[in-house]
Parts: C-alpha cells; sequence; structure tokens
C-alpha cells in the first residue's frame, strides 16, 4: 500500500511564483524517504498541500488511500507533521501542548496523558513537561514538536528538516528515535539539508528541484551512479611533494594531508600498494565530500544547466 | 498501528463525530485555561470598570439624570454595563487568541488536525461565550452592590447573553482572520465597536434623543441586543423585544456560516 501517491501536483502562488509543476510522486508504507531540493525548490509546499497547510493548484494528493480532495479529515488523521519552524504556543508547557495536540486528533485526555509520559520521556522531555516551551533550548524545541506529532501515532511522519540546528550529540539521538519509530511500523518522510542524515536514514530517495521531481530511487542504487570518489589521506611522515602514484592523481593539500579521486574501475588497494611501496604511511582516510551530497548537487547542477540551455 | 487513531479507542478507529467532540470540548478546554491563567487580563478589568462607571455615571451625574422608564438611574444602566461587558469581552477574546494562534503560527496545530473547519470556529466562538459569561457575572455581582436587580423574564436574559456573545464571539474570529498585524487587530473595537456600543443605549434611553438620531439609532443591533437584555431584568425597552431576538440570531447564524467559509477556504491563515 502507498502510504503517499500525488499525481500531476502543481502549486502556483499569489505573486505567480510556480512551486511545483506537476509532481507524481509514491512513497510505499513502512519506508524511510527522503525528499531533497536546495532552498526553495517545492519540498515545504509539497508537505504544506499533504497537510492542508496551502491550497494546491491542481492535482491530486492520497494518503494511505484517503485522497485529500474527498477525505480529507481520514487523510490528516493519518499525518503527523514537524515543520521547518516552530509553531507551537511559547507560553504554553511541553504537556498541556501534547495534550492538547492529541485532543485535536480525538484522543481523549486519559490515553493522552500516558502517551505525552511515554513520549516526553523518549524524547528527554520529561523533566521540563511543566515549564513554559519559550525556556526550553532549541534542540528541545524540536525534539518537542516530535513529541507533539507522535501523540496520534501516525501512520505517516513527515518531518520537514528535524534537526537544523541541533548539536550532533542530541541529532543523533534523535536518529536512534526515529529508526525505532520507522521500525514499529510507521512510515516516514524526512527533508533535510543534512545529507549524510539521509543517507544514513533513509532507504529511498527524491530529489526536487524547482518545482520538479527529477530523480527518485533506492538510496544504494543512487549512490552507485558515483563515478569518482574523492577521498583526503592523513599520512603519518612529512611530505615534500605528492607521491607520483601511476593511475592515480595523488594532490599535495598540506605537508600531512593528500587528495585523491578515484573512478569506480580502479580499487584502493592498488593505491595503498603504490604508497606503501614509496614508504608513506596512511593514519587516516575520509570521503571529501560526503556521497549523496556529491550526486545531488551534480543532479541539481546539471538540471539547472540544462533549464538555462533550453 | 493500523489506523491513526485506532489505538485510542481501543477497537477499530473512532467514528468522526467522536474525533470531533474530542477535538472540540479540546479548544474549549484550552481557551478556558488561557482564561484563567491571565485572569487579571480577562476578567478582573471589566469588574474595575463597571465599578468606576456606578461611581462616576451612577452617583454622581445619575442623581442628575433622575429616573428613565421609571427607574432609578443606577437600575436602568445595569443591564447596559454587564451586556458592554459580554460584548467587549466576547470579541476580544476570539480576537486575541485566534490572531495570536495566527502570529505565532501555532494555528497550524489545528489546520493539520482532522478537524473541519465548523468545530474550530465552533471552538472559538463556545471559548468567547466562556469569557463573555463569566465576565458577565462578574460585573452582574458589581452591579448589585450598586443597583437593584430583579428578573423580569429569565429567558429573555439567557438567550440575549448567549446570543449578544456568540455574535461578538464570531466578529471577534472574523476581525482575527483578515488581522494582518496587532494594529489592524484593534481597528475594529476602538473605530467600530466601542462607538457603537456607546451609542448602543447602555447609558441612556433613544426616546431622550431627537427623532432623527433615534432613526440612526435602531440601525445600531448592540441597541436591540442591550435593550433585549434590559426587558429580561426590567420588563422595559426602546426596541420590539421579538424583533431584537429574531435579529441576533440571522447574525449569529449569517456571521457563523461567514466565518466557516473563511477558515475553510484558507482566509487569512493559508495560501
Amino acid at each position: 500500500m502507498l502510504a503517499l501517491s500525488t499525481r500531476e501536483l502543481t502549486k502556483t502562488y499569489r505573486n505567480g511564483v510556480q512551486a511545483l509543476r506537476g509532481v507524481d510522486l509514491d512513497v510505499e508504507q513502512g519506508d524511510f524517504f527522503a525528499l531533497l531540493g536546495p532552498n526553495g525548490a517545492g519540498k515545504t509546499t509539497l508537505i504544506a498541500i499533504i497537510t492542508s497547510l496551502v491550497n494546491k493548484t491542481g492535482g491530486t494528493a492520497s494518503v494511505f488511500g484517503y485522497d485529500i480532495d474527498k477525505e480529507l479529515e481520514r487523510a490528516k488523521s493519518c499525518i503527523g507533521i514537524v515543520p521547518q519552524e516552530l509553531n507551537f504556543n511559547q507560553f504554553e508547557t511541553p504537556l498541556t501542548i501534547v495534550i492538547n495536540q492529541a485532543g485535536f486528533y480525538g484522543i481523549p485526555r486519559a490515553v493522552a496523558r500516558v502517551r505525552a509520559e511515554r513520549y516526553l520521556k523518549q524524547l528527554q522531555l520529561w523533566d521540563k513537561r511543566n515549564s513554559a516551551a519559550r525556556g526550553l533550548s532549541g534542540g528541545m524545541k524540536r525534539r518537542l514538536m516530535i513529541a507533539r506529532a507522535l501523540m496520534h501515532e501516525p501512520r505517516l511522519l513527515i518531518l520537514d528538516e528535524p534537526t537544523a540546528g541541533v548539536d550532533i550529540e542530541i541529532r543523533r539521538t534523535m536518529w536512534d528515535f526515529l529508526r525505532e519509530i520507522n521500525a514499529s511500523g510507521t512510515t516516514i518522510i524526512l527533508t533535510t539539508h543534512y545529507l549524510e542524515e539521509a543517507e544514513t536514514l533513509c532507504r529511498n530517495i527524491a530529489i526536487i528541484n524547482k518545482g520538479d521531481i527529477i530523480e527518485r530511487d533506492r538510496m544504494g542504487n543512487l549512490l552507485l551512479r558515483l563515478h569518482t570518489e574523492t577521498f583526503v589521506l592523513n599520512t603519518r611522515g612529512v611530505l615534500d611533494a605528492a607521491p607520483e602514484t601511476p593511475g592515480f592523481a595523488l594532490r599535495m593539500i598540506d605537508a600531512h594531508t593528500l587528495e585523491v579521486d578515484v573512478s569506480k574501475d580502479q580499487n584502493l588497494n592498488e593505491l595503498f600498494a603504490l604508497l606503501s611501496q614509496r614508504r608513506i604511511e596512511i593514519l587516516s582516510m575520509r570521503n571529501k565530500v560526503n556521497r549523496l551530497e556529491e550526486i545531488f548537487m551534480r543532479l541539481v547542477e546539471n538540471r539547472t544547466a540544462a533549464g538555462a540551455a533550453g | 498501528m493500523d489506523d491513526a487513531t485506532a489505538t485510542a479507542a481501543g477497537s477499530g478507529p473512532p467514528s468522526m463525530a467522536r474525533i470531533r467532540w474530542i477535538g472540540f470540548s479540546t479548544i474549549v478546554i484550552r481557551e478556558y485555561g488561557r482564561i484563567v491563567r491571565i485572569w487579571g487580563q480577562t476578567l478582573v478589568p471589566s469588574a474595575v470598570t463597571a465599578m468606576l462607571y456606578f461611581v462616576i455615571f451612577g452617583n454622581l451625574i445619575g442623581r442628575r439624570v433622575g429616573p428613565i422608564a421609571g427607574f432609578d438611574y443606577k437600575q436602568y444602566i445595569a443591564p447596559g454595563l454587564i451586556m458592554m461587558a459580554i460584548i467587549t469581552n466576547s470579541y476580544g477574546n476570539v480576537v486575541s487568541s485566534f490572531f495570536g494562534a495566527k502570529f505565532g503560527k501555532h494555528i497550524e496545530e489545528l489546520l493539520v488536525s482532522p478537524l473541519p473547519a465548523w468545530i474550530i470556529v465552533a471552538g472559538y466562538v463556545t471559548g468567547g461565550l466562556v469569557r463573555g459569561l463569566l465576565v458577565g457575572l462578574v460585573v452582574m455581582v458589581v452591579s448589585l452592590v450598586f443597583a437593584r436587580l430583579e428578573v423580569h423574564h429569565l429567558a429573555a436574559i439567557v438567550a440575549a447573553a448567549l446570543l449578544t456573545s456568540s455574535v461578538f464571539s464570531l466578529a471577534g474570529f472574523i476581525n482575527a482572520i483578515y488581522a494582518r498585524n496587532f494594529d489592524q487587530m484593534n481597528w475594529i473595537p476602538t473605530f467600530v465597536l466601542t462607538p457603537l456600543t456607546y451609542f448602543g443605549g447602555v447609558f441612556y434611553s433613544v426616546t431622550m434623543l431627537p427623532p432623527w438620531a433615534q432613526k440612526v439609532s435602531f440601525v445600531n443591533p448592540i441597541l436591540h441586543m442591550v435593550n433585549a437584555f434590559r426587558y429580561g431584568f426590567l420588563g422595559a425597552s426602546d426596541v420590539h423585544v421579538t424583533g431584537a431576538f429574531v435579529l441576533m440570531s440571522v447574525l449569529a447564524v449569517a456571521m457563523f456560516v461567514f466565518a466557516v467559509s473563511l477558515l475553510d477556504r484558507g482566509v487569512g491563515v493559508r495560501d
């Protein structure tokens, strides 16, 4: 079953900006799905249409088979949304915010209280349950929005840049939590600017640019399309110049750092063998840029160039 | 989790009617919590204002005005003062609460929920009713210190209070829908509501006005509301009481339909 399906979804704002140009998108039930795109690509508009915060101009969308034009209330019952911007009452307490949100979805208060305790504890907010929300840290506010979105136990959880501005430790805790939620059967759609986050968490991906879906594939397939990767090597000894290694164009960055492009038909064993022959010890190695980031940039740039040429 | 809310009900998805009822109650409980939390801003000011009106208009000026329609001046203005408090508080509660939710973006909590527009409007209007009637009760208690109030027609009192509070809660909602900033939120109360209230027969009988001014006054709906309410206490009215209730009912229904249609179309809250 499809958790989300859109066909020919279009949106033109009153100022003439065409935010979506006929988006066709399917997300399978149970998926952990990344929706990526540069700023202004249409991600937030797409999410806002699905959650009825923005009126669409044309096309159709359905959530678990409920058409948002015909069965909007049923469709909305299935969705939990964590928006990009903070949108809770800063003067209320976290406990009040999550219990009220459950009520808006028809969850009785007794049930809501039990769930509030569970989710606020899981997201490490229980100690702050009676403090005014405006006093919470940035990371806590983000986690509060996740707790709020889970109160009616949605079948589809949409997270619009949930970890923006959150430190790496909390971000990783949130990743673990989201993995658990997904493993328990909740479909998750994630938009993020941290491509490492999408690569780590998501199984399928769509890239949207200028209102069009320009790529839709499994994460693994997409990463396989990367023909060349750039690695950064840290050496133990001091280098005077980049060593000559036939087949590999090493570049010296500084006295302890080399950079090399490795294509898919080469292997790193050869490179290490050549470096060993030259008595160069490698202490560590990393990708220069995140692999998904590299593909993402290429796809978006190619499309932009094609658009300019056309 | 076979359905979004299946686990809440225990067996199968809850009916939309149940979701709507719980959603509606939640909005009302939240509004009530807000009214009580900031009681110094919501419940007290009208009591102080009413006290000042009784002291200045009732005691000092009222003695020179003399009786109106056979009633002591303080007794005559008491229902009007209660009604004035109901009007301003019903209006003020909804306009500030809904505009605050728009401004703080937490209106999105409701917009993404499965609650239909009419439930959201009904919830906010009930919040306005709660505050309007609570403040009305407070002002009535203050009035009892200064004037003798008797019940002539209880149903007229209750119906006039409920209908007037609904009409002005809806007016506050519509104002909040259109308002884009805090200035616009205050335009209607300052330039429309206050003049209409003061010219609505709270402090005087329209029979004291010249004929042309009497004719103009009858266009003012607040005159009819105040007089219908006053009729409940004193049995005296400057307007046709049945006509006043018809007017209030028509206004309430028309404004409810209009407010729901605005929210349904997303005017002022979604693009």
